[in-house]
């Protein structure tokens, strides 16, 4: 374990929400809530790559790892979760 | 056809700004619009659309539905249905449901002629779908000079109809005019009232809306006055980001502040034909036909002036002014319409540039379609206020007066 994982995120299980669709675009991704209306922009490949995974994997850093994300990023990763996180995008789930 | 001058080809970046991906344009629009019709019940002066009688060419009910399992596939998450009046297609709720049942969610403007207490009930039933009712006076005397006798008392039993049946959060949308500047607070405590978020869009010289733009458009210090509002007021309003021109004032507005035309903005007309924006409906931003050149997919990803569109543009004497980063030259449509070149100044330039542009030598278009009706109907608005001459006191003195002290004034 390094001082990286310190975020308690990395250790918790996430997933994107049921009502979320992605579009892939030139520059990564357009995340669309149908619920509450509000459109995000995934400014990265990895990064739409990381959110795909979410849902199949144990933990967010496991996601991080398979969308191939240097552990010298994951800060920079975990702060774009957290902000997908505050617009319901994506959502915690109970650990598998 | 040539809208600007010809440029080099630049490559899509792949860092920087997000603004800076949407000049290059993307997969698919953000923003749609689609006119399901031509037809209205009313003859608003400055419609967009210059709506009016149906085209009998409109798209069948199975063209419309072909239209949005594409969309569907495209994935475009949503998309702002308006016409004409929409509702008055007899498919229309069907359209409606076979959007939403496809994932396709639906904005639909309205003036609300048919959103009576059963339709209302409907709506507060669906999920994924908006309803924005037009508005464009606060009281009836100001909304119906430019909306047509009866259309205030229309919208308002429409937004009570809706509060009724339990719709949350219907959105008044109002086309800001020299008239209605001033009710701005008016316009958002009737929005408070019936439980609505207000939506300000601005007044492009497109459509009708050419023949009155001078008439209606605000003044340069009304400009200001709403500028202003938007800072105090602007988290709780929607605007379509369509006040980007203002944000040469100083701060910059919430929102895109970059005409999206041809980049993440366009319009599919009643008869599929694909425009660079809803306020572009013109021979020149004619993109292509969504039956003729096959599907809407086709002509978004490679229109020769969606191309031209999503390269970068020169903005002529513009991109000498110290504020052109804050609204990039402001609206293509306003200047086509007004008659400027497309690489100078918005008509409305809050720096001033505007005024001068549009007292210099100009030629306004001729509009490429009209719908409006050839005979007026009882709901067409009269832009005419009676009043009296100011310079007389008194009934005008008669040749045949014969009181010595006739017409003798103090």
């Amino acid at each position: 374990m390094t001082t990286l994982m310190a975020d308690p995120m990395l250790a918790e299980a996430w997933t994107l929400s049921g009502s979320v669709a992605l579009r892939p675009e030139p520059f990564g991704a357009l995340a669309y809530h149908f619920g509450n209306r509000k459109l995000t922009f995934l400014k990265k490949q990895q990064l739409v790559d990381a959110v795909n995974a979410l849902g199949d994997s144990k933990t967010v850093a496991d996601a991080l790892t398979r969308a191939g994300i240097p552990e010298a990023q994951w800060p920079a990763y975990v702060k774009a979760l957290r902000g997908l996180a505050t617009s319901d995008m994506i959502l915690e789930r109970k650990p598998s | 056809m040539t809208l600007l001058d010809v440029r080099t080809p630049v490559a899509r970046p792949t860092t920087g700004p997000l603004v800076n991906q949407f000049e290059f344009g993307l997969d698919a629009p953000i923003c749609l619009t689609w006119e399901l019709t031509y037809a209205c019940n009313l003859a608003c002066a400055h419609c967009l659309s210059s709506s009016g009688k149906r085209d009998p060419r409109e798209l069948t009910t199975e063209q419309c539905e072909a239209v949005i399992d594409e969309l569907q596939r495209m994935q475009v998450f949503y998309v702002n249905i308006g016409g004409g009046e929409p509702t008055i297609r007899p498919d229309f709720w069907h359209l409606l449901q076979y959007a939403v049942d496809h994932n396709v969610g639906v904005k639909f403007s309205t003036n609300g002629v048919r959103l009576n207490p059963e339709r209302a009930a409907f709506l507060a039933s669906t999920d994924y779908v908006d309803v924005q009712i037009s508005l464009d006076g606060a009281t009836a005397e100001v909304n119906d000079y430019v909306r047509g006798p009866g259309s205030y008392d229309t919208a308002i039993t429409a937004l009570q109809n809706l509060q009724d049946a339990g719709f949350k959060d219907a959105k008044i949308s109002v086309v800001v005019t020299r008239q209605n500047v001033t009710q701005l607070d008016e316009f958002k405590a009737l929005a408070d009232q019936y439980g609505a978020t207000l939506r300000l869009t601005r007044l492009r010289p497109s459509g009708r809306g050419a023949d009155v733009w001078d008439e209606l458009h605000p003044l340069p210090e009304q400009q200001r006055v709403l500028y202003d509002w938007l800072m105090a007021n602007g988290d709780n309003v929607l605007t379509g980001d369509s006040f980007f021109h203002l944000a040469a004032f100083g701060e910059s507005l919430p929102g895109l502040n970059l005409c999206g035309a041809g980049r993440v903005v366009c319009l599919i007309d009643p008869i599929g034909d694909v425009y660079a924006c809803p306020f572009a409906i013109h021979d020149n931003f004619l993109a292509g036909n969504l039956l003729a050149d096959g599907g809407f997919k086709q002509v978004w990803q490679t229109s020769e002036l969606f191309q031209e569109l999503r390269s970068p543009q020169t903005s002529g004497a513009c991109t000498s002014c110290e504020f052109f980063d804050s609204c990039r030259g402001g609206c293509m449509a306003a200047k086509f319409f007004t008659g400027l070149p497309l690489d100078g100044p918005d008509p409305e330039c809050v720096q001033g540039y505007g005024e001068s542009a549009l007292a210099g030598e100009r030629t306004i278009p001729a509009a490429s379609q009209d719908h409006s009706r050839t005979t007026p109907g009882r709901n067409q608005p009269v832009m005419l206020t009676l009043t009296r001459r100011e310079d007389l006191e008194a009934p005008p003195v008669s040749a045949c007066a014969e009181n010595p002290l006739a017409g003798f004034r103090l």
